[in-house]
């Protein structure tokens, strides 16, 4: 049941409501024009429909599964979101319109500014960046920026925690600058003495998160910030988390010089299967010249409120532009949507919620007997459960929960990262589940472990009830088979 | 609570099984003196009527107007399927497909638009996108100084056709890792490369030609592709992939074949929506795949020998390989990507060649009829695809502005990319003899 639309085609065949008019083959010279004829599907509107709605069958979503991927806050994504930000006028907007067919548009973009300069405590906000990882990138390039503009050439380090993800130490990397790792603390704080070693004269920054990736709120971040800033470096918020303080404490009091948002995560747009993401950024005060670009402006004219780019002329120490237009505009309003929906009193309770359900499984599972990686912690929206114990006395590793849990119809939490605690299930419930699909999670667990300890189920072939078994990743590695070649 | 099951009682249920006696007390760790308490800048909240209300209002205040801009954005007709079937919620709200065997719907959706891309493109291998075709070519660049280790100098040369907004995107991105961008020599008479202008022994690490060229015209890319192989760069092709249907793809161009190509995707069933969510697409030679950056989907089996896919040679990326890795993206564009798919899928190669012989056979009456007025002529000679950039003798930007309010966008003003009073023109399968027409005599009437 794995057949390539490739191997459904019959040559001949077409979609033929879908052709447009017809029209000569054009007068271009032979020499521009291409000699073979590439292999592209032949397949009637019918078999393309069946072909693709079979195959999103085989997906597990949050519409049809409990998602609890630690990191990823796999919460709904409100239907109403997708339909407004596809109204045609919407849709069918050219990036290059004027701005005179396009303030309906720039209304919902400015005010998108605001709301996420408020949640966050920021001074300027910039929409620009396609995903997280280009938010960092936007984040360290405007840190390096800064520190040039003064002059201050020798700041090339970034200060990045043994438990970030792999993304931070990737961007400062491809920002040219050195990453200087700092260890752990057994209570899932930073060593503070490991942070006061490293800090020096060519300290760019320090990138963190938080609630950080262990799942608690990192306690001591104001000394953290002091520090940092003494030392004359800046501090970078990596928003992955932000889903767990929204309304209760904002990156910008806690002194952050910089910050990317997850819209993807935290302002519920899809995930999409892999993208597309948006990671807005926030600065403060001293990075607002420094913004990609283009930000949404608004002026007064002739008594009128008019919403315009703000671009090069605006802003000449910017880090430039980040994308070929002005980054993923219809992931921009589907968060409009959704934070207006919320609104003001709803942003708090998202914090709440997502709280409440990560502390209630945390409790459920460490009273079923679950070691917890930080038990004296209360949990952010998330939290770690290791499973060092089940794995050396049942040999129940990490992955095969994973897999079990797949055949019960949950989709795996996060295994293996972060990576310094063994055997680990990074677990983040989301505010939209209910306590029944929560109790459901717990009895499954639970029932697991206990087929294992009881039954001797074993799971190394797990899982069973999926389109597919485990499948063989050294052979996906090293027969490379990337594209359909007919035999 | 909009989207907050929780009844009274669960709430109070949860927190004695916590232990707590509030809500409140499971923020004790947060300091105090950093808790905020209001969000006065967030208005009150909107039910799903009033917020669909306002944005009816808002969409209606933009319109519809009459778009004959290009530019790197394409309006072409989305089968009402390709949406329809994306949006379904198992593939609009999965996550990157990391649990293979839950996932096995985006995985052959990726290896599919794969397989799809690289014929499109003349070239082996695929990766499962990136964000847009601006930032494919910083990542291009970036694996060019990878793939092409004898090089140091950093030196990217750009033909005089890539779209500058890509020059800057890439310059952003990749211009603190060392890396350079410069021009090649331009020929005025025909828009593209000056070839008797070109100086060799500047040792690039890469050249970038783009077809069509940003304002429209076709590059003789045998002959540049060449002559960038000679100087042992990698060659980057900038292509628009409707475009591929019929124009000779880059890995046929010259003697061995473009090394790398990308564009963007949008043309392939994604809407324009204002510039984004859009997709980067890269494709290459075989031989540079470890240097690729951005998921990969392979074929494989699994333990019962059935057919499967996964996510492949991950030991390039930032969660395995981290400070190391080939870039730092994490996200692509998944859901495009899905898009992108069904489109070529649904029409397949007759059907994106008959788009874009309707885009061509448009574009020519619009260009016919433009050039009729006195004032316009076209500013480069030479064949075309769906685009072409005219010269008018008077400045383009009131004329843009004044065919606005008669709800027609006339173009792209080209007039800082050309020096001179430019307008860059396209006309898709999308437009009508009459609407092409009703520009011709609305830009008349303001010329005359």
């Amino acid at each position: 049941m794995s057949e390539l639309i490739f191997e459904k085609s019959r040559s001949g065949r077409r979609a033929f409501a879908q052709a447009p008019f017809e029209a000569a083959p054009p007068a271009i010279p032979q020499q521009f024009l291409r000699n073979d004829k590439p292999r592209l599907p032949e397949a009637s509107e019918l078999q393309v429909v069946r072909h693709f709605t079979r195959l999103s069958q085989k997906n597990f979503s949050i519409d049809t599964q409990f998602y609890p991927l630690g990191s990823c806050t796999m919460k709904y994504n409100p239907r109403a979101c997708n339909a407004l930000a596809l109204l045609p006028e919407f849709a069918g907007r050219h990036p290059l319109g004027p701005v005179s067919h396009g303030q309906g548009f720039l209304t919902c973009m400015y005010e998108l500014q605001e709301m996420l300069r408020e949640v966050t405590g920021m001074k300027g906000v910039s929409l620009t960046p396609m995903a997280g990882a280009q938010g960092e990138l936007a984040g360290v390039a405007m840190i390096k920026a800064y520190h040039q503009a003064r002059g201050d050439h020798e700041r090339n380090e970034i200060i990045v925690p043994d438990a970030a993800h792999g993304t931070n130490p990737a961007t400062a990397n491809m920002c040219g600058c050195i990453v200087k790792e700092i260890p752990t603390g057994p209570d899932g704080d930073i060593e503070i003495a490991a942070l006061k070693a490293v800090l020096s004269p060519r300290t760019a920054g320090i990138m963190l998160t938080n609630p950080s990736t262990l799942g608690v709120f990192e306690r001591h971040i104001k000394d953290v910030a002091d520090m940092v800033h003494a030392a004359g470096g800046l501090l970078y918020y990596d928003g992955a988390n932000l889903n767990a303080i929204l309304g209760k404490v904002r990156p910008g009091d806690m002194d952050f010089d910089v910050i990317h948002m997850n819209l993807h995560k935290t302002f519920s747009t899809p995930h999409g299967g892999g993208g597309p993401g948006s990671g807005a950024v926030g600065v403060n005060k001293r990075l607002l010249p420094f913004m990609p670009i283009p930000v949404v402006g608004r002026s007064e004219v002739e008594g009128k409120t008019v919403y315009d780019w703000l671009t090069e002329e605006d802003l000449p120490q910017s880090i430039g532009r980040l994308s070929g237009f002005m980054g993923n505009a219809g992931v921009l309003l589907r968060a409009y949507v959704y934070m207006r929906m919320i609104g003001r009193a709803g942003m708090e309770r998202i914090a709440e919620y997502a709280t409440l359900n990560a502390n209630y499984l945390m409790a459920r599972l460490r009273d079923a007997g679950f070691e917890l990686a930080y038990p004296g912690r209360r949990a952010s929206h998330e939290f770690i459960v290791t499973l060092k114990h089940e794995a050396k006395s049942v040999s129940l590793t990490a992955m095969d929960m994973a897999k079990a849990l797949l055949d019960r119809n949950y989709h795996a939490p996060t295994t293996y990262f972060p990576l310094l605690v063994p055997e680990c299930l990074l677990i983040e419930p989301t505010e939209t589940e209910s306590k029944e699909t929560l109790d459901g999670f717990v009895a499954a667990m639970i029932d697991i472990v206990r087929a294992a300890k009881e039954d001797g189920a074993d799971y190394k072939e797990a899982p069973y009830k999926m389109p597919v078994r485990r499948l063989d990743d050294v052979k996906a590695a090293r027969q490379l088979d990337l594209a359909y070649r007919p035999e | 609570m909009p989207f907050i099951p929780h009844t009274e009682k669960d709430t109070q249920e949860m927190l004695a099984a916590i232990g707590a006696d509030s809500i409140e007390d499971l923020f004790d760790e947060i300091p105090a003196e950093l808790r905020v308490d209001h969000l006065h800048g967030v208005p009150e909240a909107h039910n799903e009527m009033e917020i669909s209300r306002l944005m009816r209002d808002r969409a209606a205040i933009d319109g519809s107007p009459l778009c004959f801009i290009g530019a790197g954005a394409y309006e072409h007709h989305i089968p009402a399927a390709v949406w329809d079937i994306a949006t379904r919620g198992e593939y609009y709200s999965a996550y990157t497909p990391y649990q293979a065997e839950a996932s096995q719907g985006t995985l052959q959706t990726i290896y599919e638009y794969q397989s799809m891309i690289t014929q499109l493109t003349g070239l082996d291998v695929s990766n499962a996108s990136l964000y847009d075709g601006a930032s494919a070519l910083a990542e291009a660049a970036l694996m060019s100084v990878r793939t092409n280790r004898r090089v140091k100098t950093g030196l990217v040369l750009l033909a005089p056709g890539v779209n500058p907004v890509y020059e800057q995107v890439a310059t952003a991105i990749a211009g603190s890792q060392g890396l350079r961008f410069e021009r090649l020599p331009v020929d005025a008479a025909s828009g593209n490369v000056a070839f008797t202008q070109l100086r060799d022994g500047q040792n690039p690490v890469a050249v970038v030609l783009q077809q069509p060229s940003f304002p429209g015209t076709l590059e003789d890319v045998d002959r540049l592709t060449d002559w960038a192989h000679a100087q042992d760069a990698i060659v980057i092709g900038a292509v628009n992939p409707v475009s591929l249907a019929l124009l000779k793809p880059p890995g046929h161009w010259g003697e061995q074949g473009a090394d790398i190509a990308i564009g963007e995707g949008q043309p392939l069933g994604v809407p324009m929506s204002s510039g984004g969510p859009y997709f980067g697409f890269m494709t290459c030679k075989q031989a540079h795949v470890r240097q690729m950056p951005g998921r990969i989907v392979g074929r494989t089996t699994d333990l019962d020998g059935n057919t499967g896919f996964a996510l492949t040679l991950q030991a390039r990326e930032q969660h395995i390989r981290r400070t190391k890795a080939t870039s730092n993206i994490c996200t692509n564009q998944g859901l495009m990507v899905t898009a992108a798919t069904i489109y070529m899928s649904l029409l397949g190669l007759d059907g994106i060649a008959a788009v874009a012989c309707r885009s061509h056979a448009n574009t020519t009456r619009l260009v016919e009829g433009l050039t009729a007025i006195k004032g316009v002529e076209r500013l480069y000679e030479g064949p075309y695809f769906h685009e072409v950039a005219l010269k008018l003798d008077r400045p383009v930007a009131p004329l843009l502005a004044a065919l606005a309010e008669r709800d027609i966008l006339g173009g792209f003003d080209l007039t800082e990319f050309a020096g001179t009073d430019a307008l860059l023109v396209c006309a898709t399968e999308t437009k009508s003899a009459a609407d092409i027409d009703a520009y011709v005599s609305a830009l008349a009437d303001l010329m005359s």
